[in-house]
């Protein structure tokens, strides 16, 4: 198995905020291209590779689901050489004092990275009840350092303002960085991939990098009908145990995916990556999803006449924050069991996979 | 003439990546040492760490002249091992909590990685929201393959140095900013008076170095280098700033009164006067609270005019500042300009 490193940390380095997913594309595109027999984007930005399986035409067809863009700021307004913001997807605004951001300007026409950071008023410029409470977003900036007219020439409402956080190597085979979610998804579909290189497979592999799933789970629902699979794999990071967060909503970092139950997750589909992964004893947590999955799987399952799904997850620290962490096994454990699957993959698989055994 | 170009900008990069914490200044008295090396003049580490550096000048009549710029920075201290890689830590320094979560930290001499996350936003209700994640909720993350870290271990934050063109954007501007000044001072001493300078430990843990270094030293005056911040920023209601402390892209900040210290009123004026017939853009730090190595140094001995000059900085103890490249260099020509006009006849003037 290659060293998914250097390709993750590279694409953790590009933006790709919601809606604006060409710069990860691109950088995954390269990565996908001798992997897939064809590549092109869906009709709201997601990417599209096909590998084509040796069964006979018309063959089953497994769609992976990854979603690629990553949550973030937007230029509201400007204010002296301040930029007032928004947030793209889910921010807790408690993480935002002193983050290293960059906002890409296009005031000058093409988009220009300039890097700054988030910073909080100090208390005697704030509403007196804030006080030491957390500042709301409203009441942030971003500051570039730049002086108002330059500000003004360079910065548009609605400029991108991504985490600039660089990636870290941390202990025990971990990595840390922004857009880890899901951007370790993206790597683990593409170990996936590498591994399919070496092991027939009967049916055809859309793996689909998808556009917009932080802002509502937009590009799984097109791209899921567009290609019209057989079955889904959704595969998104979940919640590790950390500090803060340790109960039932939670796995643990390092041992493996999660596997996840619930409404969203066809059962005869999960039990057969559950027994597939007990056979290969690859390690791997059970997750509880008792309603919305809060993955692409939600919408890849009630695309068109009904799509049977299954979710993994990749337990990961500190989401939404700027240093969310991932065991880079877990990356490979996801990779190689989705691998496994399709590979075993029989013709006539779904017409097994019945309800009320 | 001192001078602020690519040798100063790469050193000042150093030291802002540096780690050195209020009580663990070690890397930062490690680059000093080296920038001092071949240097005339007497250089020693004291009982605290303070590096002290002399250099006498020529003339007849000449003051002692004690600059002063801390070495120190605020940060962390790890303070217990949870296990699996995570530490409970308190802070050094005046630190607002608030600007803690979600930021990736360098711990001890290693630079050994870690991280402060938070609990992820779709765990938290919109109540929880309203409230601060209090400290001793939060923890330093180094992996759950542990390491060499361990209680007692200072860190601070991972914010890489960066620079886009005027605008410097680094942690421990305050006060990399003035160890680099005063070692331009240093180097390029004028002769006219005697330079006792003194690279201080602890100003962010009580101004402590700065008082063992005044009564060493017994300097008939000081100045203080540092950095100070600017709170330029707009006010939620639109109305006008008046608290900014300092504006970024006014020049030095030149130090009347602060919590500490009422600088001496004829070091002020001196400065004014300096600044007026060089043509050096100024600005006076808007009277108030904080403070810095004055405090300590004008209470040694039997008393010691002093003054502090810094340079205007945004987010100051924070993951990352930022300052402008011309108020730094203006910040060094106003310092250089003054001691080499400065003689005994200036404390025979009046205070008024």
């Amino acid at each position: 198995m290659t060293d998914i490193t250097p390709f993750l940390k590279e694409l953790l380095t590009a933006p790709g905020l919601s809606g604006y997913e060409d710069p990860a594309a691109e950088i995954i595109s390269a990565k996908w291209t001798p992997l897939v027999h064809e590549i092109s984007r869906g009709k709201v930005g997601s990417l599209h590779g096909l590998r084509r399986g040796s069964g006979t035409s018309p063959r089953p067809s497994v769609l992976v689901a990854a979603h690629m863009d990553a949550i973030g700021l937007m230029v509201t307004g400007i204010t002296n050489s301040f930029l007032r913001l928004t947030a793209v997807g889910g921010v807790d605004p408690r993480v935002l004092p002193g983050t290293l951001v960059t906002l890409y300007a296009t005031g000058a026409g093409r988009s220009q990275p300039i890097p700054g950071v988030v910073c909080q008023p100090h208390i005697r410029l704030l509403p007196p009840e804030i006080g030491l409470n957390p500042v709301p977003l409203e009441y942030l900036f971003m500051d570039t350092g730049l002086p108002p007219h330059k500000v003004v020439d360079l910065v548009r409402v609605g400029d991108l303002v991504s985490f600039a956080q660089p990636p870290m190597e941390l202990s025990g085979e971990t990595i840390a960085g922004h857009t880890l979610d899901n951007r370790a998804s993206v790597a683990a579909l593409t170990i996936c991939l590498e591994e399919l290189q070496s092991r027939p497979h009967v049916w055809d592999v859309w793996a689909v990098a998808t556009a917009q799933e932080e802002v509502g789970i937009i590009g799984a629902i097109g791209s899921t009908f567009e290609l019209h699979p057989t079955i889904a794999i959704a595969v998104d990071v979940t919640f590790a145990k950390s500090p803060g967060a340790s109960d039932w909503q939670t796995s643990p970092l390092g041992k493996g995916p999660t596997l996840c139950m619930g409404p969203n997750i066809h059962p005869a589909m999960f039990k057969a990556m559950k027994d597939l992964a007990d056979r290969l004893e690859i390690p791997y947590s059970l997750e509880y999803a008792p309603r919305h999955t809060g993955t692409d799987g939600h919408a890849t399952q009630v695309i068109a006449e009904g799509v049977p799904t299954v979710v993994m997850g990749i337990p990961l620290r500190y989401m939404h924050t700027p240093v969310e962490v991932v065991a880079l096994k877990d990356i490979q454990r996801a990779g190689r069991l989705m691998a496994e699957f399709i590979a075993g993959l029989a013709p006539d698989f779904v017409e097994k996979i019945t309800w009320d055994d | 003439m001192p001078t602020i170009g690519n040798a100063q900008l790469k050193l000042l990069e150093k030291l802002c990546n540096a780690c050195a914490v209020s009580g663990d200044e070690g890397e930062v008295r490690r680059i000093i040492l080296e920038e001092l090396k071949g240097q005339p003049g007497d250089t020693r580490v004291d009982a605290l760490g303070n590096v002290l550096v002399t250099r006498p000048g020529s003339g007849k009549k000449r003051l002692k002249v004690m600059l002063s710029a801390h070495m120190d920075e605020v940060g962390f201290m790890l303070v217990a091992d949870d296990g699996e890689g995570l530490f409970r830590f308190e802070t050094v320094g005046g630190m607002d909590i608030r600007q803690l979560p979600g930021k990736a930290v360098v711990i001890g001499k290693d630079h050994l990685p870690g991280v402060i996350g938070a609990r992820p936003i779709h765990l938290t209700t919109a109540e929880e929201r309203k409230q601060i994640i209090p400290l001793d909720a939060l923890r330093i993350d180094i992996g759950p393959g542990g390491g060499m870290s361990k209680p007692g271990d200072r860190a601070t934050f991972a914010t890489r140095f960066q620079r886009n063109g005027q605008v410097l954007l680094a942690k421990a501007l305050d006060n990399r900013l003035g160890v680099v000044t005063l070692l331009e001072l240093f180097k390029n001493a004028p002769a006219n008076i005697d330079l006792l300078g003194a690279f201080t430990v602890q100003e962010e843990n009580g101004l402590r170095g700065a008082k063992v270094a005044a009564y060493t030293f017994d300097p008939d005056l000081a100045i203080v280098v540092d950095a100070t911040p600017a709170n330029d920023l707009p006010t939620w209601d639109g109305e006008e700033n008046t608290s900014f402390n300092t504006k970024l892209g006014h020049g030095p900040a030149i130090y009347i009164a602060d919590g500490d210290t009422l600088s001496d009123p004829r070091l002020v004026r001196y400065l004014i006067e300096t600044a007026q017939s060089e043509a050096i853009p100024y600005q006076i730090r808007q009277p108030g609270g904080g403070g810095t190595d004055a405090g300590s140094i004008h209470k040694a001995r039997g008393g010691v005019p002093s003054v502090s000059v810094s340079v205007p900085h945004r987010h100051s103890h924070t993951a990352a500042s930022i300052a402008r490249l011309d108020d730094w260099k203006n910040t060094l020509s106003l310092l250089h300009a003054a001691l080499v006009h400065l003689t005994p006849d200036l404390l025979a003037s009046e205070r008024k």
